[in-house]
């Protein structure tokens, strides 16, 4: 028995070899701070740490639901993501499409090469950007306003109303192009004999796309679709933060800027647990969605990621 | 050829013409709004400060003048900017190519005890995690913050990139190549290094690059665990001047003076913004080819 179990090892000890550094630093850096939410059913007390505080039960995520700003935040952090997900998911596609009907390979490629750029900027430059386009008087938009009405224009930057157009719309001016070459990549395997043999039978192009391409990238467009709304409520913290001011807060504060503010930006009432039960609220729903989207995905469509 | 003298051959019916008319027009307008805003920024950092306030930058630069980037150089925060990013790119790119590697290449192995359950460990992390306050806890308890390792080691290896590495590897390593190198007696450490890696370049190439722009890009980590100026990236400074260099000239009493320094700050933004981007772009057209390689193996389902 043993030695049927070292045999089975032993042809394998290199590879095992291998995986330790990986597992370790899984371990560490992604498994123990999972530990470490225990602290959002407790009320954390520096002296004792993550381990030695009293437990509290449900008194953190009471706390959130009565909060003053719940019902804000959460609405905005809902509103905010189905807009970028419906905005932002089918741009890369059509796109993709689009390209693939292109005859000019060369014109393709210089498309392409700027269409993927904005994908290389940081986010703290994208809001500069945005800023600096949008200033009121030095910006272009302010000079185009002035040159149309007579006046400058108010600040857009300034209005709620306003906020969550920036910030999807830069979203999908910053990624689209990016975002396509999961989709270009899957065109590249449809068969050319099929686009000649639909030609040949006297198929347009248009009736191409829909009949010959799009079929041919669905299975993609549904692993990209569910893994999008399995991420719905991870609205990126770092762009919302820095694009966020006081003006436009009322539509601008989501869960994970609430999170960052409660926990680490408060000074001395810093509250680890409170911050943690909301951080976890907000994952715990995404676990849900990601499983609700991939069921519903594999009785429809028979695709699934797992 | 052949097939190129028939495309040329058949005539585009009319609706097919205006198809295709449309389809090029929508992608020409679509890249002309990408790229607009790059131009636009490009073009006010060769300005001069007062054609800049006064909205006179429309395409190209006016007043040509480099007096934002002397600006930009003579802010000695930029440099020590420059030298972390460099430091935390290079160092940090390094380590997570070489996590990458190391825990796809086992996991990507036919065979291998125990390997769905190492899948779903590395996997899991993707659709659920500890949060905020626990890792910022962790990198506390370890000592680590305000160290240059926090900003190297927390994200020593991105589980979808290593899906991707994975994926490759199942599809370009085909079981019969493993085999025949196992009968000349090659291991399984000697066939990583003389075959894996070498036939595995592409992929390489394209999460290298995606881990390079994390690290040059980041704002995130260096704004939660950084605390000394000195350890500061170039994100963490352009972020300052970004948006607190209008206070300081609205502060300003004198009219003419204010002026000058609104122009000069917001000179200086344009010309900071290209030169905190133009070196990450720089690697980008080298790497370009392989894209569409890389991401599709990511694709496919592993």
């Amino acid at each position: 028995m043993l030695a049927k179990l070292r045999k089975k090892y032993s042809r394998y000890w290199q590879l095992y070899l291998f995986l330790i550094p990986p597992v370790l630093y899984i371990l560490i850096f992604a498994y123990y701070p999972m530990l470490g939410v225990q602290i959002a059913f407790k009320k954390f007390n520096l002296v004792k740490g993550i381990w030695g505080s009293p437990w509290v039960g449900f008194y953190q995520f009471e706390k959130f639901f009565k909060a003053y700003q719940f019902k804000n935040i959460l609405t905005n952090t809902i509103s905010l993501s189905f807009y970028a997900v419906m905005a932002s998911f089918p741009f890369p596609v059509v796109f993709a499409l689009a390209l693939n009907v292109m005859t000019h390979k060369r014109y393709k490629k210089i498309v392409q090469t700027i269409t993927y750029i904005p994908h290389f900027i940081s986010i703290v430059v994208l809001v500069g950007m945005i800023n600096m386009i949008f200033h009121p008087m030095n910006g272009i938009y302010g000079t185009v306003a002035k040159a149309i009405t007579g006046e400058f224009p108010k600040d857009l930057l300034a209005n709620p109303r306003a906020f969550p157009h920036i910030y999807v719309w830069s979203g999908v001016w910053q990624n689209f192009g990016y975002n396509s070459i999961v989709y270009v990549a899957a065109l590249s395997g449809v068969s050319a004999e099929l686009h000649e043999a639909a030609e040949i039978d006297g198929a347009s192009r248009l009736k191409r796309v829909f009949h010959i391409d799009f079929p041919a990238i669905l299975p993609t467009v549904t692993i990209m679709l569910i893994l999008r709304m399995g991420s719905v409520m991870s609205l990126g913290f770092q762009k919302i933060y820095l694009m966020q001011n006081s003006l436009n807060l009322s539509a601008s504060e989501v869960i994970s800027t609430f999170v960052y503010k409660k926990g680490l930006a408060s000074g001395v009432s810093n509250d680890y647990s409170y911050s943690t039960a909301i951080g976890l609220f907000n994952s715990v729903v995404n676990l849900i969605m990601l499983t609700v989207v991939n069921a519903i995905s594999r009785k429809v469509g028979e695709t699934s990621l797992w | 050829m052949p097939k190129k003298a028939i495309r040329k051959k058949i005539q585009y019916s009319t609706s097919e013409k205006i198809f295709y008319a449309i389809t090029y027009t929508i992608i020409t307008l679509l890249m002309l709004v990408v790229l607009y805003p790059l131009i636009y920024v490009v073009a006010c950092s060769f300005s001069s400060p007062n054609a800049v306030i006064t909205g006179k930058v429309i395409l190209w630069p006016v007043d040509f003048s480099l007096v934002g980037y002397q600006e930009v150089f003579k802010d000695s925060s930029v440099w020590i900017g420059y030298k972390n990013t460099i430091l935390y790119t290079v160092v940090g790119t390094s380590i997570n190519v070489a996590m990458t590697l190391i825990c796809a290449y086992p996991l990507s192995r036919k065979g291998l005890p125990h390997k769905g359950f190492f899948t779903f460990l590395f996997s899991f992390t993707m659709m659920f995690g500890g949060g905020m306050i626990p890792s910022y806890l962790l990198m506390r308890d370890l000592h680590i913050l305000n160290s240059f390792w926090v900003m190297v080691i927390p994200g020593a290896m991105a589980v979808y990139q290593m899906v991707i590495v994975r994926t490759f590897f199942q599809t370009n390593l085909p079981g019969e190549l493993i085999e025949a190198t196992q009968v000349d007696g090659c291991n399984d450490i000697r066939f990583f290094f003389q075959f894996a890696l070498p036939l595995s370049k592409a992929v390489i190439a394209v999460i290298a690059l995606q881990y390079a722009i994390g690290h040059w890009n980041d704002y995130f980590n260096a704004f939660l665990y950084l605390s000394s100026e000195s350890k500061y990236p170039l994100q963490i400074y352009l972020r300052k001047i970004l948006t607190m260099a209008q206070v300081a000239a609205n502060a300003a009493e004198d009219d003419e003076l204010a002026s000058a320094l609104v122009g000069l700050s917001e000179l200086l933004r344009y010309a900071l913004i290209v030169v905190a981007t133009v070196p990450i772009l720089c690697v980008y057209p080298f790497i370009q080819k392989y894209f569409v390689q890389g991401v599709m193996v990511g694709s496919l389902k592993g």
